[in-house]
């Protein structure tokens, strides 16, 4: 099908409309609103047929998303930053309760002070919550990664909710090409969902969300990190089997690889900066300096083995971090670190890098410096790019 | 790649401008994208619009510093801010005004057009609907997106 100039948000939008969630909650916040909106418009309209719950809170949404989800059908909502935030109570009970909801995060910086623009850090504060997180660099990449979720979620040996984080109006107010799949080709790729452990029937009566005793609470929470990892694998086929059918795929699904087969230098990123970082390199091949990069494009669960194998053999990486875990350094610096020093991994300098908060421009300046001053020795645990 | 900053105020159609622009460039088999920079809102405050088009995919994200091309939608920004920021040595300037060229006191490394915009958009659609006559006059003066593909976009 051809290709359409349209905005990030309604991407997004397009895709839930394909994936057909019988109930979609709504809040607005900015730079949210346009995908409840364009989806509000789509069910208005009778593209799909889909109950459309208008909340009081995004507490609410995420708990109406809960319930709704419970009696087995598939269900979306979008937020960000203090959206989130509010969420952050039901997010556990989400991901508890083992049900695959999936959630568009246009990120946006936290309060105080009050700012609408993006960076990662209301995401990166859910981290721990239990949800797979993805993160997205252009609205193709959008639009492909919101169908892959919902496969995602609802592999029988997942059954975990899904976040696609894009960044809030660096991408979600972004108008650039896209090509929308036919429904009958995301049919083929995304079986009607049929749960087998959360749904409501009279005669086969469940309880959803019950207490649980010191006894078996540790075990519920094995099961759920056993899932996360067992992802991996999931996430994995998943994008290949996007990429057979729909001819798009995005490295290995958990992490993308730029010019990395001869690299000396790679730099670490997630979202809009790794799309900007790509002119970057091809200029510092330019000029003799063999960079290359590795995206990550799933931060939970963390791809720690594909990024190892990855940096084998550098002299040197540097993370950028559009976050900060404050008194401390960026979150996926502290990841990645963690993932390479395992006593396995021969990497040389690992630096990592703060920029792009509160909507903060990330140039192709920041990139290029962040990795000269790693390749020059010049980098720390947490220099700041203002 | 050609690089355009767009100028207007809010409410005038900036965005949108944009947004015609980059349908245009698709039309073209070209890629492009566009977004506005995001302030605070707010009716008649001035406002900034992006567009990229390339032939190769388009892989910038960041803000335009050195635009190629400039568009001002209303005269009144020319005194409210500074519109040829950055733009290139050689590059366009195309403004809706009724003075002329020379009368702005605009710098003489950039090639400085106007179209009395308001005036052809009273006359046409008795209401100042400014970006219209501006993107025939962007097709005209810069080739940078054909006129047959900006006329294509109005069957959206």
């Amino acid at each position: 099908m051809a290709k359409q100039v349209i905005e990030a948000s309604q991407a997004v939008a397009e895709a839930v409309k394909l994936c057909s969630p019988s109930v979609i909650a709504t809040y607005p916040i900015t730079p949210q609103t346009h995908i409840v909106e364009h989806i509000a418009d789509f069910v208005s309209n009778g593209d799909f047929d889909a109950e459309i719950i208008d909340t009081e809170s995004e507490h609410s949404s995420m708990s109406a998303c809960i319930g709704a989800q419970g009696t087995g059908v598939r269900t979306f909502t979008a937020t960000a930053s203090q959206g989130l935030a509010l969420m952050h109570e039901m997010l556990f009970v989400a991901s508890g309760m083992r049900l695959p909801i999936v959630m568009a995060v246009a990120n946006r910086a936290l309060s105080a002070p009050i700012n609408i623009w993006n960076d990662h850090q209301d995401s990166i504060s859910e981290r721990d919550s239990g949800w797979i997180q993805l993160y997205v660099e252009s609205s193709q990449e959008a639009f492909d990664t919101i169908i892959q979720a919902y496969k995602i979620a609802e592999n029988k040996n997942v059954l975990l909710p899904v976040m696609v984080c894009l960044d809030g109006f660096t991408l979600s107010h972004v108008w650039e090409p896209v090509e929308i799949a036919k429904q009958s080709k995301v049919n083929s790729f995304l079986p009607k969902y049929n749960p087998i452990h959360a749904f409501l029937d009279p005669k086969k009566p469940i309880t959803q969300g019950p207490v649980s005793y010191p006894d078996t609470y540790m075990h519920f929470k094995k099961m759920q990190h056993d899932a996360m990892k067992e992802s991996i694998d999931i996430i994995k086929k998943v994008n290949s089997e996007f990429r057979g059918k729909f001819k798009r795929g995005y490295g290995d699904g958990l992490i993308e690889l730029y010019r990395m087969n001869d690299a000396d230098y790679a730099l670490i990123g997630m979202g809009t900066l790794c799309s900007t970082a790509r002119v970057v390199i091809d200029n510092l091949r330019k000029e003799g300096i063999k960079a290359g990069m590795i995206k990550v494009k799933t931060y939970r669960p963390f791809p720690s083995e594909a990024i190892s194998k990855a940096a084998k053999g550098l002299k040197g990486i540097a993370v950028i971090d559009r976050d900060i875990s404050t008194g401390y350094e960026g979150a996926l610096y502290s990841d990645t670190r963690s993932a390479l020093c395992d006593g396995k991994s021969e990497v040389g300098t690992i630096s990592g890098f703060i920029t792009g908060l509160g909507g903060r421009d990330i140039t192709p300046q920041h990139i290029e410096k962040a990795l000269k001053d790693m390749i020059f020795g010049k980098g720390t645990k947490e220099d700041w790019l203002f | 790649m050609i690089e355009i900053k767009i100028w207007g105020r809010g409410g005038q159609g900036a965005v949108t401008t944009g947004q015609i622009i980059a349908i245009a460039a698709l039309h073209d088999r070209k890629n492009c994208q566009t977004f506005p920079n995001f302030g605070v809102e707010r009716r008649g405050a001035p406002v900034e619009a992006f567009v990229r088009i390339d032939k190769e995919p388009i892989r910038l994200r960041s803000q335009i510093y050195a635009p190629d091309i400039v568009i001002v939608l209303d005269p009144t920004l020319i005194n409210a801010v500074d519109v040829t920021k950055g733009l290139k040595d050689g590059g366009t300037i195309i403004i809706n005004t009724s003075k002329k060229p020379k009368d702005l006191n605009l710098d003489k490394k950039f090639k400085v057009y106007t179209v009395d915009a308001t005036a052809v958009a009273m006359e046409i659609f008795k209401r100042p609907i400014v970006n219209t006559p501006l993107l025939g006059a962007l097709s005209a003066i810069t080739k940078a997106v054909s006129l047959k593909s900006m006329q294509l976009t109005r069957a959206r």
